[in-house]
C-alpha cells in the first residue's frame, strides 16, 4: 500500500517523465486494500480491494513487475536483482517491504491448519480451511488479531482469542476499556483468554489440532490464526549493509533516507526515531516524504505520527489516539448499562486534549483527534465532550468551523481542511465521493468521512449552494421525504400529494415515482383510475413494452419450478398468438411480439393454466432464483426450491424505488448466484446465510454477507424489515446496491437498525411489509375481472383493426420485429 | 390563409366520446390511414402524431402525460424524451417535432382535423 502511495505521489506529482521507474511487487496482484482485508470474507472480491486501476502504471510509464520478489541489492554497483533473475539499474532506490507476521517460535507452528493474516492468499487459505474446521483460535489480541476474530465468525467458525497480556489491545485500551472490549467481545460468542501465553500447537496425525499454553492449559481447535504483532522486513537491507535497528526495522532519517542516501525505506519496514509504525497513515506520509525528496523537490519531513486509530472489532466500535497514557488530568466516563468507556487526557491546565480512548461509541473520534492534534482550546467544560447529551442540551462539539485551516482531516492521507474547502469552492463539489476523488481525503481508514460531510455542508451552506436531492421540478422533496409524507399523512392519490407538497401537473419522473411509492405503502391496483395515469407504459398495460411497440409477457414460475402441464400451456399460448419464447435469465419464460389487444387473450388462457401475473414489467420483486436444493442434489444442505417458492410468493407484487432480484442457493457451491441478489440465501448446515444488496447489470456488486445460520423465521424477519427499509429511504431508481454505497456506516450500519433495531423502527417496517403482504392480488386477474380496466387494451380508440405498423419477420422458425429498412421496403412493394 | 386551407381545416373527423379518454392520459385514434394521438392534459385536449421519432414506434399515446416548466408535454414511452403538447417540439432535443393536429370537443365527443 506504501509502495503504491510512493508511485502514486511520483505520478500526481508529475514526476514519471523525468525518472524510469521500476517497481517489483512480490504478490500476484498489485497493491490492494490491506485495511479492508477482513471485508474480502464478506464477499469483497480481490478486484474490489485493488488500490490500482487497471493500466494506471503503464500510461504513466512505470513499469511494475508483479509477482517477482527483490532479493538482492548490490549497493557498490547499484543494481536490484530480482528472484526471477532480472537485475535492474538504480540511482535511487526505495524500499518499501512491509513486514511480515511474528509467530512465536513454538513446536509445530507450521503444521496444516496453522495461518497468519495478512495477505490476500493468506485469507483465501484461510476461508478454504475454514470449510473442514469447527473452532479456530487466534493467537493475539491486537488490533489485527481481533479483524482475525472477526474473519472467522464471519466464516462460521466457533473462535477463541487469545492474548499474551493482561488485556486486548494492550497497546492502545487501558484496563477498563480492554475490560469492556473483552465482555462485548464475549457476548458475540468468541471467547477470550487473557495473560496466556502459547506454548506448542498440537497434532492430530500431522494436522494442528489444538493450542497448548505455558501453564499446562490447552484449547482444542483445527485452524489456527497468528496474529500476535509484526516485524519489519528488512532482510534485503541486512544483507546490503545497511544500518538496521537494534529489533530490526530500516533506520531512515526524517527524510525517510538510508544510512546509503540514495536508498529510502518507508512504512512498516522504517525504523524512524526507534519507531516502526504498522499504521496506514504514517506510511503514506513517509511515501510523500520521500517521494518529495527522491524527486528533489520541496523539503518535506517526517516528524513522526500518533499511533490514534479508530476501528470497529467484531461489531464494536474503539478508538484510541494522540497519548492515551500520557500524565496529565484524565476525565473518564463508564457505562456499564449501555457499554461505553471514554477517556481523556488533558494538559494539566485542562485546556488542550492530549490523548483518549473510545471504547462502544467512538462517533467523537474526528473531533476529539481534531481538537488534540490541532492543540485548540478546549470549551470551559471539557467532560461535555464525553458526557452523554441530557435532553434538550446543545450539543458539546465546537464543529468544524471551529477548526484552523491547517487541520488535518483525513490523517491516512494527509488532507487539511484548507484544501479541501479549496477543491470544493474550486471544483465546485457538492459530494462527499467527489471530495473523494478530487482530494483523495477519506480514502484510507474512512474514519474522517462524517467530518467530511460536515465540512462539505457548511461550505456549501456559507456558498449559498443548496444541494437538490428533490425528485423533480414538482415537487421540492427527495424521494425518502415524499415517502415519510405520504405515510404520515395517509395520503393515497397522486393528486392529494402534489397539491399538499407540490406544484404543476407532474411528468414521467415524478409520476411513476409516486406511483411506486403508493403501492408500497397501499398497494392498490396500479391500474385503479386515479393510479393509471401515473404508470409507466409498463405498468399501464401490465407487459413490458419492446422497441416496435409490442409486449412481451412473463409469467410466474415461483422458484424456476414449473410443472410439465404448465410449460405446455405456455407453448399453447405462444403458438397461438404467434408470439416469440425465449428462456430468460431469472428461471422463467418470456413470451415477446403481443399487441396490445392480444393482452387480456393471452392472460386469460394463462390464468386459466394457473399462471398469475410474474411483475417482470414492474419495479417490484422479479424471480427468487433456487437451485434444486437437497431435494435431489447430492451437495445441497437445505431444500433451497421450497424456500425460494416460499419467499417468491411472500414478497411476489411489492413494488420498490427499483426491481428486486433473489435467489436461494443450496450450499455453498452457490449455484443460484445468490451473491448478486439485492437479497441472497445460501443455505448451511445450520441453517441460512443472508446476502444483501448485490447486482448483476451495468455495474456488478457482489451482495455483502449481512447474518449467518439463520432459522426460516428470523430469515424472513430480516428479510421484512430489509425490504421494507430499502423502499423507504431509497432513491427513485436506484438498487439496493447503490442504496447500501451510499449509506454511511455500510453493513455494520444496516445490521444496527435491522437486528438491534437501533433506529427503533423493525416493528414498523415488519407491519408495513405485511400489510403488502396481506393485500396481494393478481394485478392480471383482477384487471380480467374489470371491463373498465380493460377498456385500454386496444391500440385505437375509433376502430378494432390491428395496428398496422406492426409487421414481424420469420427467422430461426420464430417471428421477431421487423427493422425500419425491412418496413419501408415492404411499402415500397406495396405502395 | 389561403380559402383551399380554410377548406381543408374544416373537415373535422368524429373520434371517441370524450369520456373514453382518462383525464391526464391519451389514446390513439386511426384517421384517414394516420396514428394521431389524442392527449387530455388537464381540461385541454391535444393531438399530435402517435409515431414517436426516435424510437420509431408508434407508441406517443401510451407516454405519460405532464408539465415541463408548466407547459404541458408527453412523454414517450420508449426513450422518455418529453413533447411539448402545444408545439410538438422535443424539449430535449429541439431538432425533432411532431406534427400537431387541431382537436375539439363537440356535443361530448372528440374530433379531430387531420390537417393542420
Amino acid at each position: 500500500m506504501v509502495g503504491h502511495r510512493f508511485l502514486e505521489r511520483m505520478i500526481g506529482g508529475g514526476h514519471c517523465s523525468r525518472f524510469r521507474i521500476t517497481a517489483f511487487c512480490e504478490e500476484s496482484r498489485p497493491a490492494y486494500d490491506r485495511v479492508g482485508l477482513t471485508s474480502f470474507f464478506s464477499g469483497k472480491s480481490a478486484e474490489a480491494l485493488s488500490l490500482v486501476e487497471p493500466g494506471r502504471y503503464e500510461a504513466a510509464g512505470i513499469e511494475l513487475l508483479v509477482g517477482d520478489r527483490a532479493i538482492a541489492i548490490d549497493r557498490e554497483a547499484r543494481t536490484v536483482t530480482s528472484a526471477r533473475q532480472k537485475t535492474v539499474a538504480y540511482d535511487q532506490l526505495v524500499l518499501a517491504t512491509g513486514s511480515y507476521p511474528f509467530v512465536p517460535p513454538i513446536p509445530n507452528k507450521d503444521a496444516p491448519g496453522c495461518f497468519v493474516y495478512r495477505t490476500l492468499d493468506d485469507l483465501a487459505a484461510i476461508r478454504d480451511y475454514a470449510g473442514r474446521s469447527r473452532v479456530g483460535v487466534v493467537v493475539g489480541g491486537g488490533l489485527l488479531g481481533l479483524e482475525a476474530a472477526h474473519a472467522l465468525s464471519q466464516l462460521g467458525l466457533q473462535v477463541h482469542v487469545v492474548e499474551f497480556a493482561p488485556r486486548l489491545m494492550a497497546l492502545q485500551l487501558d484496563e477498563v476499556g480492554g475490560g469492556l472490549l473483552r465482555s462485548k467481545i464475549e457476548a458475540l460468542g468468541v471467547s477470550v483468554h487473557t495473560g496466556k501465553s502459547a506454548a506448542a500447537v498440537e497434532l492430530d496425525g500431522d494436522r494442528a489440532a489444538g493450542l497448548r499454553f505455558a501453564d499446562g492449559s490447552s484449547l482444542s481447535a483445527e485452524l489456527i490464526v497468528f496474529s500476535a504483532g509484526i516485524r519489519p522486513r528488512d532482510q534485503l537491507a541486512r544483507e546490503s549493509g545497511l544500518e538496521l535497528g537494534a529489533r530490526g526495522g530500516i533506520v531512515v532519517d526524517d527524510q525517510c533516507r538510508t544510512s546509503d542516501r540514495d536508498v529510502f525505506a518507508i512504512g512498516e519496514c522504517a525504523l524512524h526515531r526507534g519507531r516502526v509504525y504498522g499504521l496506514v497513515g504514517p506510511g503514506y506520509t513517509m511515501a510523500s516524504v520521500a517521494a518529495d525528496a527522491v524527486a528533489g523537490m520541496g523539503e518535506e519531513r517526517f516528524l513522526g505520527a500518533e499511533l490514534s486509530t479508530k476501528l470497529k472489532l467484531l461489531g464494536v466500535d474503539v478508538a484510541s489516539f494522540g497519548e492515551p497514557f500520557a500524565n496529565g488530568h484524565v476525565m473518564s466516563w463508564f457505562d456499564a448499562a449501555s457499554g461505553v468507556y471514554k477517556k481523556l487526557v488533558l494538559s494539566d491546565d485542562r485546556k488542550r486534549l492530549t490523548g483518549g480512548i473510545l471504547v462502544g461509541d467512538a462517533s467523537a473520534y474526528g473531533q476529539l483527534l481534531q481538537l488534540q492534534q490541532n492543540g485548540v482550546a478546549l470549551p470551559p467544560h471539557p467532560e461535555d465532550l464525553i458526557l452523554p447529551p441530557r435532553a434538550g442540551a446543545p450539543s458539546a462539539g465546537l464543529g468544524i468551523s471551529a477548526l484552523p485551516e491547517t487541520a488535518t482531516l483525513c490523517s491516512c492521507l494527509n488532507v487539511s481542511k484548507g484544501a479541501i474547502c479549496a477543491a470544493i469552492e474550486s471544483a465546485q463539489l457538492t459530494t462527499v465521493p467527489a471530495i473523494k476523488k478530487c482530494t483523495g481525503a477519506g480514502t484510507g481508514c474512512g474514519s474522517c468521512v462524517p467530518l467530511l460531510s460536515e465540512l462539505l455542508n457548511v461550505q456549501l451552506k456559507r456558498a449559498g449552494v443548496a444541494v437538490s436531492n428533490h425528485l423533480c421540478e414538482h415537487f421540492p422533496h427527495s424521494r425518502q421525504e415524499l415517502f415519510d409524507l405520504l405515510r404520515l399523512h395517509r395520503v393515497r392519490s397522486f393528486d392529494a400529494l402534489i397539491e399538499r407538497h407540490g406544484q404543476g401537473a407532474g411528468c414521467e419522473i415524478c409520476k411513476p415515482a409516486v406511483a411506486s411509492m403508493l403501492a408500497s405503502a397501499w398497494n392498490e391496483h396500479v391500474l385503479d383510475k386515479k393510479h393509471l395515469p401515473l404508470q409507466d407504459t409498463n405498468d399501464r398495460y401490465l407487459a413490458n413494452i419492446q422497441r416496435d411497440g409490442t409486449y412481451s409477457v412473463v409469467p410466474r414460475v415461483a422458484g424456476g419450478e414449473i410443472t410439465p402441464d404448465k410449460l405446455i400451456a405456455l407453448g399453447r399460448v405462444a403458438q397461438r398468438y404467434g408470439l416469440y419464447a425465449k428462456i430468460t435469465g431469472a428461471q422463467r419464460v418470456d413470451l415477446l411480439g403481443a399487441r396490445l389487444e392480444q393482452l387480456p387473450l393471452i392472460w386469460r388462457e394463462l390464468i386459466d393454466a394457473g399462471f398469475e401475473s410474474g411483475h417482470a414489467y414492474g419495479k417490484a420483486l422479479r424471480t427468487v432464483k433456487s437451485c434444486v436444493g437437497s431435494t435431489w442434489c447430492r451437495f445441497g444442505v437445505q431444500d433451497s426450491v421450497s424456500l425460494a417458492i416460499k419467499l417468491e410468493n411472500r414478497y411476489k407484487g411489492l413494488r420498490s424505488p427499483h426491481k428486486l432480484k433473489s435467489a436461494v442457493s443450496g450450499c455453498a457451491r452457490e449455484c443460484a448466484e445468490a451473491q448478486s441478489k439485492d437479497f441472497g440465501i445460501i443455505a448451511t448446515e445450520k441453517g441460512y446465510n443472508l446476502y444483501l444488496c448485490g447486482n448483476g447489470g451495468m455495474k456488478p456488486q457482489h451482495a455483502q454477507l449481512f447474518a449467518i445460520d439463520l432459522d426460516e423465521a428470523t430469515l424472513i424477519k430480516y428479510i421484512d424489515r430489509f425490504l421494507m427499509f430499502y423502499i423507504r429511504t431509497a432513491d427513485r431508481l436506484q438498487r439496493t446496491a447503490g442504496w447500501f454505497n451510499a449509506l454511511e456506516g455500510g453493513m455494520d450500519y444496516l445490521r444496527e437498525v435491522l437486528i438491534e433495531d437501533s433506529l427503533g423502527i423493525c416493528a414498523e417496517l415488519e407491519a408495513d411489509l405485511l400489510r403488502v403482504v396481506d393485500s396481494y392480488q393478481c394485478e392480471w386477474k383482477a384487471t380480467l375481472d374489470d371491463p373498465e380496466k380493460l377498456r385500454q387494451f386496444r391500440p385505437f380508440v375509433n376502430s378494432s383493426e390491428p395496428d398496422p405498423s406492426i409487421v414481424f419477420i420469420h427467422e430461426r422458425a420464430q417471428p421477431r420485429p421487423a427493422t425500419w429498412a425491412e418496413k419501408t421496403r415492404a411499402q415500397e412493394k406495396t405502395g | 390563409m389561403s380559402q383551399a386551407q380554410a377548406l381543408v381545416q374544416e373537415s373535422w373527423v368524429d373520434v371517441c366520446t370524450l369520456d373514453e379518454i382518462l383525464p391526464n392520459t391519451a389514446v390513439c385514434a386511426m384517421v384517414d390511414g394516420q396514428q394521431i394521438a389524442i392527449v387530455r392534459s388537464g381540461a385541454q385536449l391535444y393531438a399530435v402524431d402517435n409515431f414517436d421519432p426516435f424510437s420509431r414506434a408508434f407508441v406517443m399515446s401510451r407516454g405519460i402525460v405532464g408539465d415541463r416548466r408548466g407547459r404541458p408535454m408527453i412523454a414517450s414511452p420508449i426513450y422518455k424524451h418529453a413533447f411539448d403538447l402545444q408545439t410538438g417540439a422535443c424539449v430535449d432535443d429541439p431538432t425533432v417535432s411532431l406534427r400537431v393536429f387541431a382537436v375539439r370537443v363537440r356535443h361530448g365527443r372528440v374530433e379531430v382535423c387531420e390537417r393542420r
